[in-house]
């Protein structure tokens, strides 16, 4: 269900390498599984900088989580960094300085 | 292509008043490719249209609860969209294969491709082919200047045609033409009384069966020049990003939907052509604000060139915050997971 307007259904999320195939012509085709672990993974690395987590939840929605406990349920990224703003109050800006000196520290380890 | 590329297109006119939206669709209805044409129309102007299977849509948007004015579902056209389908299926009208929707002229079309790419029933049964905008020559320029609804019209278009040009001295065309290019390098740009047709303008497009090859071109070939000059109302400029390394699409779609959330409303398009590390073909992305199409590929390269090419047509941003920004989230993915482990990814700037 989209979070935003509330209602069922919808094509797969645009990020969703198994909702388009014909898109990706892929040497070897991950699973959705592992997509999703590769995503949550990489998701969290960003959210730490907040001092936030995601969390898969059954293979069909993320639980996104702050450090005081308030959780959200969401379905697609595109849901995941309204309800990070919406929690925390504060502007998740990819484009903020502090954030790319970070990611590009962790980058180097 | 798959599913997506068998949906019904909607291709989207617009244009500010008086630049000739209306003629230009009286010429174009006229051509037998689009007599299976429903036109779904925001007013009816001084020129009558002739054409079989016209709607009227009251414009009325309802805005969700996120507040954001382009992420607005348009209930006029959710109502007649999801009306014009059921009465095509029921056989009250004929089995259209197209719509066209002409807006009015202080529209914004963002919502109307809004409402096509995300409203849950529309979606199922129609995809947004080209948005079309019309330019008129004798008062373009000074609505460029002063309307920032003409600047984004321009902006978006997958398609711009300047009208009225035999009624303009050739020097106001020639300025019409290259602040047009500044505003938006990548879209085809025709001249009204040259008659581009409608396989131009509306059948050939990112997912119709053709060659997409000559539209990718017109992306990234045009795309090279910078429009860094702001002769317009918005300080809207293009420009284009090169990428020497294969991208890491999960990163990539962290990325931009992160920067869409924040930035969506000044990211007035983006589109590119990506190499994704483990694909063999090139992925093409194309977003308006905050709306992202689905993703599809080219078959094949189109040359020796594999690098990845991003334009965007933004307000206000800065472009080598964007290639850092993006190298950084693109650094994160671990590349041994993927397939070969690729060199530290390296940005250049496409420029000239």
């Amino acid at each position: 269900m989209c979070s935003l307007c509330g209602v069922l259904g919808g094509r797969g999320h645009w990020t969703d390498t198994s909702s388009h195939p014909e898109a990706f012509t892929h040497v070897e085709q991950p699973t959705r599984r592992r997509e999703r672990q590769e995503r949550t993974r990489l998701v969290n690395t960003v959210l730490d900088h907040y001092g936030l987590s995601l969390s898969d939840w059954a293979g069909s929605s993320y639980v996104l989580k702050t450090k005081t406990g308030q959780t959200a349920l969401v379905e697609n990224l595109t849901e995941l960094w309204a309800n990070a703003e919406q929690l925390t109050k504060h502007d998740f800006d990819p484009l903020d300085e502090a954030l790319i000196d970070s990611l590009a520290a962790k980058a180097a380890r | 292509m798959g599913e997506y590329a068998a949906l019904i297109p909607i291709n989207v006119v617009t244009g500010f008043l008086g630049s000739g939206k209306t003629t230009l669709l009286q010429r174009l209805l006229a051509a037998p490719d689009l007599k299976d044409t429903a036109v779904l129309v925001n007013e009816f102007g001084e020129v009558g249209l002739d054409h079989h299977l016209i709607e009227s849509a009251e414009e009325s948007t309802l805005l969700l609860d996120n507040g954001c004015l382009c992420c607005a579902v348009r209930d006029d056209l959710q109502g007649a969209l999801r009306d014009l389908f059921s009465r095509r299926e029921r056989g009250e009208i004929p089995k259209f294969e197209r719509v066209v929707i002409e807006t009015s002229g202080l529209a914004d079309p963002v919502p109307i491709a809004y409402t096509i790419l995300a409203e849950p029933v529309i979606q199922h049964h129609f995809r947004l082919g080209n948005l079309v905008a019309t330019i008129d020559a004798v008062n373009g320029p000074s609505q460029l200047e002063r309307f920032p609804e003409s600047v984004k019209q321009a902006a978006i278009a997958d398609r711009l045609i300047i009208t009225k040009t035999d009624l303009a001295a050739d020097e106001t065309v020639a300025a019409l033409t290259a602040s047009l290019r500044k505003l938006n390098a990548s879209a085809p740009l025709y001249d009204a009384s040259e008659a581009p047709g409608p396989t131009a303008l509306f059948t050939e497009d990112l997912y119709s069966s053709g060659d997409k090859r000559a539209e990718i071109e017109g992306w990234l070939g045009e795309a090279s020049h910078d429009g860094h000059d702001h002769a317009h109302a918005d300080n809207v400029e293009s420009f284009a990003v090169t990428f020497d390394e294969p991208l890491d699409w999960t990163a990539f779609g962290i990325w931009l939907t992160m920067l869409l959330n924040r930035h969506g409303e000044n990211v007035l398009r983006v589109k590119g052509m990506l190499n994704v590390i483990g694909v063999a073909d090139p992925v093409l992305i194309n977003g308006v604000q905050h709306i992202v199409h689905p993703p599809s590929h080219l078959a094949g390269w189109p040359d020796a060139d594999h690098r990845s090419r991003i334009v965007f047509i933004v307000r206000g941003i800065d472009r080598a915050r964007i290639e850092r920004s993006l190298a950084a989230f693109n650094g994160l993915a671990n590349p041994t997971q993927v397939l070969a482990a690729p060199a530290p990814i390296r940005l250049a700037a496409q420029g000239r």
